[in-house]
């Protein structure tokens, strides 16, 4: 068996450092040796988006990324959104428009939702569903994730 | 008196009556009178001295979590149903 | 800008209340919208070791031997089981809040033994140091089978010399049992009026026959467990599950243990939609616990929840229906063959329960067939078997409103059930909401919208479900601060634990933030049946409601106590006590609650509740489509779910629940099935192949709650969870109709099975 691969990278915003073996994907990674159980697996395959985290700019299935390639890169999950006891604009109206039910989905789509809007501070509905397409929800049919991803919106450019 | 429907699949047990008038106060107290009349009915029914566990009692329409020990008004309906929770 | 606001609902509960009907937000959000909320994969112990399951690659064998020395010898390995671990269940029987069911279907369905039903049924099960290491041991188990023949259908095993699954599986012949060795487990009528006499009154009959494939609940997270043996003999398990004290009782019936040896904590829950009631890998992973010394942790793949799991039926239904000119339905007869899946016990009751619930009809018949065949065993999706029923039926009810002219909403309207209707399968409705909620359908602006253009129609159905009561209960102390803490045993699938903390409130005239709910474990609290069956909202609603009114009695005696007067003359209102003897003595529940340690002790009230009363809930859609002639695509361009809430107790969850029901329903209708290959393997067990909608495949669910106060409860609340999967298969029938005049009777009605219908149509040949 090869031995463990020494990565460094910035997670959330903090340097960390962790051992993993070449096989082992970022998920299982952030899961089961940094302890970030926020993101959640739900096929294994990048097929369902719950496992979705923001990698060096862009929104990735952390299932389909090996760990090894988080090397010098820049990543945040679920528990990066929140500005220390402060809820995102984003998880507030989630909360207010009641867009989780079993909220197994939740971690994932908050972070292609907040990557979305900070990148187009007023996406149309198209542009959200499209967005949001590989975050497959079970629970709430879409409808009140987009209103609130659209409330979020409207509540962040009032900030500014 | 009550009435007592009969399930279709019990109706061999009463010669083929569908619906029975019964007396009793309770879901027990019929089930005792039906039997004398109609030999089987209890067995088919009961399980010691609760309803079989495949069985649910509706009086009125409202099924009954007291099983047996349901009372029944003077007028009520009786229906024996499939004890199912049912969804999900 | 966004629309927070809401349409107004129609809404016949005349109270209003404070906190009942608002939208707090949930008390476990901030955990959820962090990542810090536990679900089952979640949890960690020290020592932790990871569970695998093998699983068969046949969907029927003969298990002639299995050879597990190879995986014992691997050095990561720490344990195996089979099936010889178990002991048999013989004949034993539990009861699992469903009605009975023999203990070997569950028993023989968590691990395989002497015969593998289905392509992936569990054969054995391995723990070691990480589950990579398991993966790789389970290709070390050496396991001869002998393939049999599958059959894969209901028709297909209900033939004669069909191959049988079970040497022991005899028909329950209409209540009776008989020696007949069959795939059917038994065949069951309902039956009202005279069939007979009423098809000959009828001036229309119609009469076909419908398909609907294998779906499954595809709840995001996969099943997973975490269990323990203890070295006292204690065996504690936390899992992702809609039923702790299920799962406890199961598990302890499988494994011989008495349940006070057994302890449940449901983690936070991923989706149930009735897949996580049935034991699957929790016995298992004990199992693995005693034989390591370890806790063992099991997490299903994706492939293994689609192959291993509890899909919803397939099945193979007849209806025939008579009306008269009039639009007076006379007769109504069924056929439902459902296929049970490797074991007996088809949701083909509830679906007899439910098909023809909607309609007054003097005439009916409804034969059922619970069916076993080579394919995963059935567990409940969601108001289990009636949306395969709906489809059927709404299609003839359509058909007939068509065929003699006449609105679709006035013909059901026109036969619409009511209270006093008696269903067939024998009790009478009580108030119940099938016209209010057509009146709500036919009065919206959706419904006379225009709809213009090529390719386009619009459907509409409806559906009627039953609900559950079953057992719950509920403890809440006071604290000094005068808030309260409630504790329950309902897993919270959608914001119950709100919703049932709401209840309490309102009683207590507490501001919601002061009741601090929790969902509790097996020993925590008394036995609480499963978060399903639209049960919880009303039923662990009702326990707090009277733990509530406990703590209110109590407080008023202590009031009483305080003032040195009559505990009769004092009340309590909106919050406050007051002395109504003639004296001005007033405190607010916060005021008491300080002083309750020093004037007698703490209070907690309880109850225990197995409620009558319950309110069943009829759901309706209207919905317009768009069909591509090139394709076959169906797009949805506007969708209204209507829905009887009784009382909506939160109407942002009410709602939830009816988007969240509608979109299963139209991946049901338009795209979800079980490809199965001849041997029986299912060809799309990935959520790629399996596709569920995504956000692109759905526009806004429009929402309209109706509320016809049930009068079994204190707030009128029906539960809403489940009939809003039934109408959307059937609706979105009657829309492709009306778009592009083909009759589909299969589901789901996916681009390739709407282009053959249209060809066929067309004359079109290869």
């Amino acid at each position: 068996m090869p031995r463990k691969v020494q990565v460094q990278t910035k997670l959330n915003g903090e340097q960390v450092e962790f051992l993993c073996e070449p096989r082992q994907s970022l998920l299982e990674v952030l899961r089961d040796e940094l302890g970030l159980t926020g993101t959640k697996e739900g096929c294994n395959d990048g097929n369902c988006g719950a496992c979705t985290v923001m990698f060096d700019g862009r929104i990735v299935t952390s299932c389909l990324v090996l760990a090894v390639e988080a090397e010098g890169k820049e990543i945040t999950t679920v528990e990066g959104i929140a500005a220390g006891n402060e809820l995102h604009p984003i998880q507030q109206c989630f909360l207010e428009g009641a867009a989780l039910q079993c909220g197994v989905c939740t971690p994932g789509i908050l972070v292609a939702a907040k990557a979305l809007l900070d990148q187009d501070s007023n996406p149309s509905e198209e542009k959200i569903r499209f967005w949001l397409a590989n975050n497959l929800c079970r629970c709430t049919g879409y409808d009140k994730i987009v209103r609130s991803v659209q409330a979020a919106a409207e509540k962040m450019q009032e900030a500014r | 008196m009550a009435t007592v429907f009969i399930p279709g699949s019990m109706r061999d047990l009463t010669g083929g009556q569908a619906e029975i008038e019964v007396h009793g106060s309770t879901v027990r107290d019929i089930v005792d009178e039906l039997d004398v009349a109609h030999p089987g009915v209890k067995d088919w029914l009961v399980d010691g001295n609760r309803l079989k566990p495949s069985l649910s009692v509706a009086v009125d329409g409202v099924v009954s979590p007291l099983g047996l020990l349901q009372d029944v008004e003077g007028d009520s309906e009786v229906h024996f149903v499939a004890a199912i929770a049912g969804g999900c | 800008m966004s629309d927070q606001s809401y349409e107004p609902s129609m809404v016949l509960a005349t109270k209003t209340f404070d906190v009942v009907g608002t939208r707090p937000v949930r008390h476990d959000g901030a955990d959820k919208v962090t990542g810090r909320a536990i679900y089952g994969a979640d949890v960690t112990l020290p020592g932790l070791i990871h569970g695998a399951v093998l699983r068969s690659p046949h969907a029927h064998a003969r298990i002639k031997s299995i050879d597990t020395s190879k995986a014992e010898a691997h050095p990561q390995v720490r344990a195996v089981v089979t099936s010889a671990d178990i002991a048999d269940a013989g004949d034993k029987t539990v009861d699992l809040g469903e009605g009975l069911t023999r203990l070997a279907f569950i028993r023989n369905n968590v691990l395989a033994r002497a015969k593998v039903l289905y392509r992936g049924h569990a054969v054995a099960a391995v723990a070691a140091a990480s589950v990579h290491d398991a993966l790789e041991a389970l290709n070390l188990i050496e396991v001869e089978y002998e393939p049999l023949p599958p059959v894969l259908t209901a028709p297909e095993a209900m033939k004669e010399g069909a191959s049988l699954l079970h040497d022991d599986l005899t028909t329950t012949e209409l209540g009776k049992p008989t020696d007949k060795l069959s795939n059917v487990a038994s065949h069951f009528r309902h039956e009202k009026g005279d069939i007979e006499k009423g098809f000959a009154d009828a001036d229309l009959i119609l009469e076909k026959e419908f398909d609907t494939s294998t779906v499954h609940q595809g709840y995001i997270e996969p099943h997973n467990t975490t269990a323990l043996w203890n070295n006292d003999g204690r065996i504690q398990i936390w899992t992702s599950t809609q039923g702790p004290f299920t799962i406890r009782d199961t598990t302890a019936a499988i494994l011989e243990k008495p349940v006070s040896q057994v302890r449940v904590t449901p983690t936070e829950i991923g989706g149930g939609f009735g897949g996580k009631i049935p034991v699957y890998i929790d016995p298992v992973a004990a199992l693995l616990s005693k034989k390591s010394g370890h806790p063992v942790k099991i997490v299903m793949s994706r492939a293994d929840v689609l192959e291993g799991t509890g899909p919803t039926p397939g099945s193979h239904i007849k209806v025939k229906m008579g009306v008269k000119n009039d639009g007076t339905m006379v007769a109504a007869q069924a056929s439902l063959a459902y296929e049970a899946g490797a074991f007996p016990g088809a949701m083909v009751i509830p679906a007899s329960m439910c098909v023809f619930a909607a309609y007054d009809i003097p005439n009916v018949m409804i034969d059922g067939y619970d069916v076993v065949v080579n394919k995963p065993s059935t567990a409940a999706y969601r108001a289990p078997g009636a949306t395969n029923a709906a489809f059927a039926t709404e299609n003839i009810v359509s058909a007939m409103a068509e065929k003699l002219g006449v609105d679709p909403l006035d013909l059901r309207l026109n036969n619409a059930s009511k209270k006093g209707t008696r269903r067939a399968d024998g009790p009478k409705f009580p108030r119940i909401g099938c016209v209010e909620v057509l009146e709500a359908m036919k009065s919206h602006p959706h419904y006379s919208a225009p709809l213009e253009g090529p390719n386009r129609g619009r459907g509409v159905a409806i559906g009627f479900w039953f609900n559950a009561g079953l057992p719950s209960a509920c403890n809440i102390a006071v604290n000094a601060d005068g808030s309260i803490t409630l504790v329950e045993g309902s897993p919270d699938i959608g914001g119950t634990r709100t919703s049932i903390a709401m209840q309490a409130a309102e009683v207590l005239g507490l501001p919601i933030e002061n009741v601090s709910p929790s969902v509790v474990d097996t020993d925590s609290v008394g036995y609480t049946a499963v978060t399903g069956g639209s049960r919880v909202t009303f039923a662990t609603g009702l326990a707090a409601i009277r733990a509530a009114r406990d703590v209110r009695d109590q407080m008023i005696k202590r009031a009483a106590r305080i003032w040195g007067v009559d505990a009769d003359t004092v009340e309590f209102e909106k919050g406050v006590f007051i002395s109504r003897n003639g004296t001005e003595n007033r405190m607010t529940f916060a005021e008491l609650a300080p002083q309750l340690a020093a004037t007698g002790g703490p209070i907690v009230g309880r109850a225990g509740v197995n409620p009558p009363g319950v309110g069943g809930s009829f759901a309706g859609n209207i919905v317009d489509v768009e069909i591509d002639p090139e394709t076959g695509k169906v797009t949805i361009l506007r969708f209204t779910a209507f829905q009887d809430a009784g009382k909506a107790i939160h109407p942002s969850y009410v709602e939830g629940q009816m988007q969240g029901g509608s979109a299963q329903g139209i991946g049901w209708a338009l795209n979800e099935e079980y490809f199965m290959n001849p041997d029986g393997k299912m060809m799309n067990s990935s959520l790629l192949d399996y596709r569920m909608p995504t956000s692109l495949d759905l526009p806004m669910i429009d929402t309209c709650i109706i509320e016809v106060a049930n009068p079994g409860h204190p707030f009128g609340a029906r539960g809403v969870g489940e009939a809003n999967i039934i109408p959307p298969p059937a609706a979105l029938a009657h829309a492709i109709h009306n778009a592009v005049d083909i009759d589909m009777r299969r589901l789901p009605m996916n681009p390739v099975a709407v282009m053959e219908a249209i060809w066929q149509k067309n004359g079109v040949t290869d």
